[in-house]
């Protein structure tokens, strides 16, 4: 293999993989800190796809503004959309056992889904990076590779660095990770857990409409990206285990790698590879790559 | 005279990470005898019982039922050769009655591949173990009455029927008395000391009158680990034990031993 | 011991379903029938994923894989021509289906709790794309079968799947046997440990149960009996597409048993009787007009409320409406 082609599949390896660390840190929060399994997470990738294509248009024509600008009210959005998901919807959770948390989950998927099939349709659209990105940079001498999807990867690399920041070094990341190992003893403490968990649950969310926003133009909005994208986190979370985000990022790069060299070497098999790798990891070793507690 | 050792725990540790929560720990309980293990909170009595049970694999150290290593054994395996434990939370089947919570761990004796379907309830073998177990636990008037209906001391009963109910020679019991009023407790006492004579009882205890009443030999555990170890009046003498927690001990007047 | 009235109490109902089911046939109109025979098939179905969810309490959110591997083990063991003989072609069916549940159950066991969920998920997913992707299953536009099977000895035809009223009593049949298998294990030893391992595996292991080749043997047998729906799935449609592995008939299928009730054997079968009901209703452009291809929308509403309201489903109503309305008990 030529090794600018070998580079621009690395690239593009990272590139899936650190998208999918947006999308699987966010639930492996969700999990680790609420105790909450949410099937939906994969309508919020959905979601904040559609936003960026929906959004674009009526930004341009209000606000004169492009692409970040639609990209920052997404996010406003969804960060009001969590909060009030969180307090009319998942706060009623929290009791329940798995199943009945999986199945309310998964009629949320249901629900959305179709609110959006109403309000937007169906159809598959494409979303333009805004102009300055969209160009190619070269590689070697004969390949290129578009400009937004380095971008993309250093941004996820930014918002990796910045979940480590908050988590490992303030106020807030102590309260998070006080409230993850013991609820009572935390909220004892002071810590308003109701608060907590809200703002938790709206930065979970909030990652994964990110995630589907910065996406957009690269993989196209189409219906069923969200119940894709959301076993495929599924995959990353069973195999760098839940309440990891360290095991959530090193999981999304090798379900990055596997699926993107796997189409490249043994196109038939594209689909599947990724869960074959989940089953070795699995027989090797079923507590994940790096489970806490 | 209690001879015939039936379990022994050599140089027996546990570490998590950076704690050692059991720092090499050897004992051994005999037939016959009722062997105690006291120490303050935290002091790793928990992690040992569970070590022993197989619950939890060592990080050092070997077990021993009988004359035969299980510390690679898994703990089915070890149930199935004779080990039991009764847990300090309680773990019945709410649900069902005393006499099918009996039944069932009784079952475990009598697991036939070949014979899955036949149905639970005429199995007489399981039966059988089932009615001697919850006669000799005292709960033979309660035998159908649903298991969360008990009060706390019938539960607490309950969970060492079910322990005894798949016939074991040691008995690792967490905490029996946990909880429990000054009748129930007379209760559990006189049902330990007649389960003494078939078995070896290891006990992790924090009823102090009652483990002078009813311990053979007393192994005092801080920090992980041993601080001493002997028979009771030798314990209640040690200065070691004195200063760990006993406190003054000069003014207990010995108890009527049972 | 359950006293007899409230097995009586219990039998009748059943007694009275099972006439009913036996003579539709002779009264409904073929659309009507073709609904209960659906129906029917997802009632074994549901009853396979019972012995899983609510006897063993190990929630697997990828049964549907099952469903679908049988449903495309018979299009594709079933020869083109000729009417496949029944005497082979279901334990064939049944076999293959039960080793795929092996094979996953052996990887899918090794996690617990919500790994074990999203586990089951990905490897249902797994199937899905194996039969989508790959070229000899037909892809996504699926296969057809082309001759019914038939049950012969010598060159007497006892069943003929081919004839409707046949395969109807062969559907009935099957769902019977497949009820009373459940409830002989739910008697049965096996049964007993299994219902122990789901509301306390530390305390059976404790015992002395191994509990890994118990919950080993329940999947796969859950597995094959799911197999026993998708045969008949394939033979009744005479097609089969991946979309029958697709993750929302796992989620159709965990949503009967949470309507009817878990824990029991009924609400199951009365489950998937109301999740066909339901869509019929909501699909219903009578009812709904232009706005029912958005059926999704009520099913998704009606599961997050009968979930948060009915937690023990249909079956489980007059117990919680006595427990609502009883007087507090003595505390113990």
């Amino acid at each position: 293999m030529d090794f600018a082609i070998f580079l621009v599949q690395c690239l593009n390896a990272v590139q899936y993989g650190l998208l999918l660390f947006l999308v699987a840190s966010g639930l492996t929060l969700i999990f680790g800190i609420l105790g909450v399994i949410n099937l939906a997470h994969g309508s919020f990738y959905m979601i904040g796809a559609y936003l960026a294509y929906a959004l674009a248009p009526w930004v341009a024509a209000h606000l004169g503004g492009g692409f970040f600008t639609a990209l920052a009210i997404g996010l406003m959005l969804s960060v009001a959309f969590g909060y009030l998901l969180e307090w009319g919807f998942v706060s009623y959770l929290y009791e329940r056992d798995h199943l009945q948390q999986v199945l309310m989950t998964y009629g949320l998927i249901l629900v959305f889904e179709e609110l959006r099939s109403i309000l937007v349709g169906d159809d598959v659209h494409g979303v333009a990076p805004p102009a300055w990105l969209a160009g190619s940079v070269p590689l070697g001498h004969v390949m290129t590779y578009p400009v937004y999807r380095l971008f993309m990867s250093g941004v996820c690399v930014a918002v990796a660095l910045g979940l480590y920041a908050i988590i490992a070094r303030t106020r807030l990341g102590m309260a998070i990770r006080a409230g993850a190992t013991n609820r009572e003893m935390a909220q004892s403490l002071g810590v308003d857990i109701r608060l907590l968990y809200r703002i938790v649950f709206a930065a979970g969310v909030t990652l994964a409409v990110f995630a589907g926003m910065i996406a957009a133009p690269v993989s196209s909005v189409y219906p069923g990206m969200g119940n894709q994208v959301l076993i495929i986190s599924f995959v990353v979370v069973v195999i760098g285990g839940i309440g990891s985000i360290r095991g959530a990022l090193l999981a999304s790069l090798l379900v990055g790698f596997a699926d993107t060299f796997g189409k490249v070497f043994i196109p038939q098999t594209a689909g599947i590879l990724v869960y074959v790798l989940m089953a070795a990891i699995l027989l090797w070793r079923p507590e994940g790559l790096f489970r806490t507690g | 005279m209690p001879d015939d050792i039936l379990l022994t725990a050599s140089e027996v540790s546990r570490r998590f990470g950076g704690l050692t929560a059991v720092d090499r720990v050897s004992l051994s309980v005999s037939r016959g005898e009722v062997h105690a293990v006291i120490g303050t909170n935290g002091a790793g009595k928990s992690t040992l019982v569970n070590v022993l049970a197989g619950e939890i694999a060592p990080s050092g150290g070997r077990v021993h039922l009988q004359q035969r290593d299980v510390t690679r054994w898994p703990q089915p395996r070890r149930a199935r050769a004779g080990i039991g434990r009764s847990y300090q939370r309680t773990t019945i089947f709410a649900r069902s009655t005393v006499f099918e919570n009996c039944r069932l761990t009784a079952q475990a004796h009598y697991q036939h591949p070949l014979d899955w379907w036949s149905a639970a309830a005429r199995c007489p073998d399981s039966t059988r173990l089932a009615q001697q177990a919850i006669e000799q636990a005292g709960l033979a008037a309660q035998a159908h009455r649903v298991a969360g209906t008990l009060s706390h001391g019938q539960k607490r009963q309950l969970e060492i029927a079910m322990c005894l109910a798949t016939a074991p020679h040691v008995l690792l019991l967490d905490e029996p008395l946990a909880g429990m009023g000054p009748e129930e407790t007379e209760r559990m006492l006189s049902l330990l000391t007649g389960l003494r004579r078939g078995h070896a009882i290891l006990l992790i205890e924090h009823d102090m009158d009652a483990v002078f009443r009813i311990a053979d030999h007393i192994t005092v555990m801080v920090n992980g680990a041993v601080i001493a170890s002997g028979e009771p009046d030798a314990i209640r003498r040690d200065a070691a034990v004195q200063s760990a927690y006993l406190g003054d001990v000069e003014e207990t007047r010995e108890p009527e031993r049972v | 011991m359950t006293p007899t009235h409230a097995i009586t109490a219990r039998v009748w109902p059943l007694g009275v379903a099972l006439v009913a089911l036996a003579v539709f046939p002779h009264v409904g109109g073929k659309f009507y029938i073709d609904l209960v025979l659906t129906t029917m098939i997802l009632a074994i179905f549901a009853l396979s994923l019972e012995l899983l969810v609510g006897r063993t309490g190990l929630v697997s959110f990828g049964h549907a894989a099952f469903f679908g591997i049988a449903a495309y083990a018979t299009a594709l063991l079933a020869p083109n021509a000729a009417a496949p003989s029944l005497a082979w072609l279901l334990p064939a069916v049944v076999i293959v289906t039960a080793l795929a549940a092996l094979a996953i159950g052996a990887l899918s066991l090794r996690t617990r709790g919500i790994y074990f969920i999203m586990v089951t998920l990905a490897f249902a997913q797994m199937a899905y794309f194996v039969f989508h992707d790959m070229p000899f299953a037909g892809g996504s536009d699926g296969r057809y079968l082309y001759a019914k099977p038939v049950l012969a000895i010598g060159g007497f035809t006892l069943l003929d799947l081919d004839k409707p009223r046949t395969f109807y009593y062969a559907v009935l049949g099957c769902l019977c046997a497949v009820y009373a298998l459940l409830a002989l294990v739910g008697r049965s030893r096996f049964g007993h440990a299994l219902a122990g391992i789901s509301a306390n595996e530390q305390r059976m292991r404790a015992a002395g149960f191994s509990t890994y080749p118990y919950k080993l043997a329940a999947f796969t047998l859950a597995g094959g009996l799911a197999g026993v729906a998708g045969f008949l799935h394939a033979i009744k449609d005479g097609f089969v597409n991946p979309e029958i592995l697709a993750w929302h008939q796992s989620g159709a299928v965990l949503l009967m048993l949470i309507l009817g009730g878990i824990g029991t054997l009924r609400g199951p079968v009365l489950g998937a009787f109301l999740f066909v009901l339901l869509k019929e209703l909501f699909q219903s452009e009578a009812l709904f007009g232009a706005f029912a291809r958005h059926w999704q929308l009520p099913l998704g509403l009606t599961i997050i409320a009968c979930v948060a309201m009915m937690p023990n489903g249909v079956i489980g109503l007059p117990t919680q409406w006595r427990r609502a309305h009883a007087p507090v008990p003595h505390a113990g």
